[in-house]
């Protein structure tokens, strides 16, 4: 398993917008202490000092108006490259940016595509995380997940977020700034890192009971890896031939499993809940909640609640220890 | 200080001894470490299906409680209360209690010892 980060805005990755954050954030937090600094200074000066030789109206001329006014003025035009360079990550004029602000240029809605790029599309649930791939080619063309997120490191992704129930806020701190997933609307984010490993994200908008459980991983790959992952994840799920595994498809096939979640290739088909075609390959259960292994698996589908009460999925009906050991197993082995 | 007191202070210790003393039979894990096996519960999440004192967010109810463990008479309700009995049953119930609900978590013979021993110091 790859290295994982601390979920930090002081740890960005290098090569991701949150390092140029973390750069502006460390030139506002410098700069402000070192005037903070002079100006305490001069004031000490003005109190103590016998000789006062200063003219008061140079220092408010120069002091008060010229400093202020040439500072800020570098410092919006720092933001605003920051701004249109994290947004972007490749295109985008500060004007645009601006604009956007203030929601005048209404193409800014719903951008195209950016040729090329990878375009992923997240929603936020009550408590979890939707994720469907967009890849260009073929089989790649709609790619449904959940809960983890993976990238190429060095090449850009483009994360459409929105919302299907409340407003979210999809953060990763290494990565990228919050971005608000708002129902009806879609929101862009580029993220992009040059360094592999595992980031920690989570839900930054206050989105009812279990909104303190509401985290995920985003898996930054090399390209080769990362593409042999989005080719297996394309494929459905292989039907089970060992027959305890099959005991286990059973439980979930008779149980009400397959009323809310899809494991493609199977007739389970609901979409009330996270897609589990794959879901032993990933690297947490319940968005970023449980370590993944059979204990955690077993324990979540029979006791959910006790571990992320009030969420939207019951405890299970299934009857005997066995079984449900049959089904965890089952779902482990979905890779 | 009274005499009356001093007896009293004198009793009182008597008292309190006689609480702490050892009762019988305490199992003891060799070569087990508990405050490695208490890591070793969190890491692996055990407390998704028990309640174990001393491991955080350990809560779930799949499970029987964990407390106290060296008091229980049988492990599972099957076999004697025994170090090594508890060992294997930790890394893997299925292949001792076959209709159990609780699955074999990979785990090292050392990490199973280690666990054992914090469930004996509980
Ligand atoms: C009423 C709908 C519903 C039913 C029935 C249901 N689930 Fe769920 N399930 C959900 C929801 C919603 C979530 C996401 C919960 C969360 O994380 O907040 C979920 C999460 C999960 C997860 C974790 C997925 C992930 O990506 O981490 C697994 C595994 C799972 N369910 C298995 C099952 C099994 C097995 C059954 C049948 C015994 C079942 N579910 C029945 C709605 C349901
Ligand atoms: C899926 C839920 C589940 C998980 C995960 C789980 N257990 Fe259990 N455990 C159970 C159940 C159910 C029982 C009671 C069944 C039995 O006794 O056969 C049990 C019994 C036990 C017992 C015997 C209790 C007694 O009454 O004598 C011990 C000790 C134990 N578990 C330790 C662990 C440890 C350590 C872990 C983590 C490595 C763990 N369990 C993980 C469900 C679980
Ligand atoms: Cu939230």
């Amino acid at each position: 398993m790859s290295e994982q980060h601390v979920q930090s805005v002081l740890h960005s990755a290098p090569g991701s917008g949150a390092e140029l954050l973390e750069e502006l954030g460390m030139v506002l937090y410098v700069g402000a202490a070192l005037i903070f600094v002079v100006v305490m200074g001069l004031l000490l000066h003005a109190v103590f000092s016998r000789r006062l030789r200063a003219s008061a109206r140079a220092w408010v001329i120069g002091g008060g108006i010229v400093f202020p006014a040439v500072t800020l003025f570098v410092l919006l035009t720092y933001s605003l490259a920051v701004g249109s360079a994290v947004s972007a990550l490749n295109s985008g004029t500060a004007l645009q940016l601006l604009l956007n602000c203030f929601g005048i240029d209404s193409n800014a809605r719903i951008p195209p595509p950016l040729p090329g790029t990878l375009r992923i599309n997240v929603v936020g649930k009550q408590w979890w995380w939707e994720v469907r791939y967009r890849a260009a080619d073929g089989e790649l063309r709609n790619v449904p997940l959940a809960n983890e997120l993976r990238i190429p490191v060095d090449e850009p992704v483009e994360l459409m977020v929105s919302s299907g129930d409340v407003i979210h806020s999809f953060w990763v701190p290494s990565l990228a700034g919050k971005v608000d997933m708002i129902p009806g609307r879609t929101n862009r984010l580029v993220v992009r890192t040059s360094e592999p490993g595992i980031y920690r994200g989570q839900c930054a908008e206050y989105c009812g009971g279990q909104h303190a459980l509401m985290a995920l991983y985003v898996v930054a790959e090399p390209r080769e890896r990362f593409y042999d992952w989005l080719r297996n994840q394309a494929q459905p799920a292989r039907a089970p031939t060992d027959p305890f595994l099959r005991s286990g498809y059973d439980a979930f096939m008779q149980g009400r499993c397959p009323e809310c979640h899809t494991v493609r290739g199977t007739p389970a088909e609901g979409t009330s809940g996270p897609d589990l075609t794959h879901i032993g390959g990933r690297h947490s259960l319940a968005a970023g909640v449980l370590k993944n292994h059979i204990g955690t698996m077993a324990g979540w589908i029979a006791g959910s609640q006790d571990v992320k009460p009030g969420n939207l999925m019951p405890d299970s009906e299934i009857h005997t220890g066995s079984q449900l050991r049959a089904l965890a197993a089952w779902l482990e082995s979905l890779e | 200080m009274s005499v009356t007191a001093r007896i009293a202070i004198g009793w009182l210790y008597l008292v309190l001894c006689g609480c702490m003393a050892p009762e019988g039979y305490e199992p003891h894990v060799p070569e087990g470490d508990p405050r490695q096996g208490r890591e070793v519960l969190a890491e692996l999440e055990c407390g998704v299906c028990h309640v174990i004192p001393g491991v955080p967010g350990a809560r779930g109810r799949v499970g029987p409680a964990l407390a106290d463990y060296k008091r229980n008479v049988y492990i599972a309700g099957r076999y004697p209360n025994d170090p090594d009995i508890l060992t294997r049953f930790v890394r893997d119930a299925p292949s001792m209690s076959p209709d159990t609900a609780m699955p074999a978590i990979e785990m090292s013979e050392a990490q199973a010892r280690d666990i054992a021993a914090y469930l004996y110091s509980l």
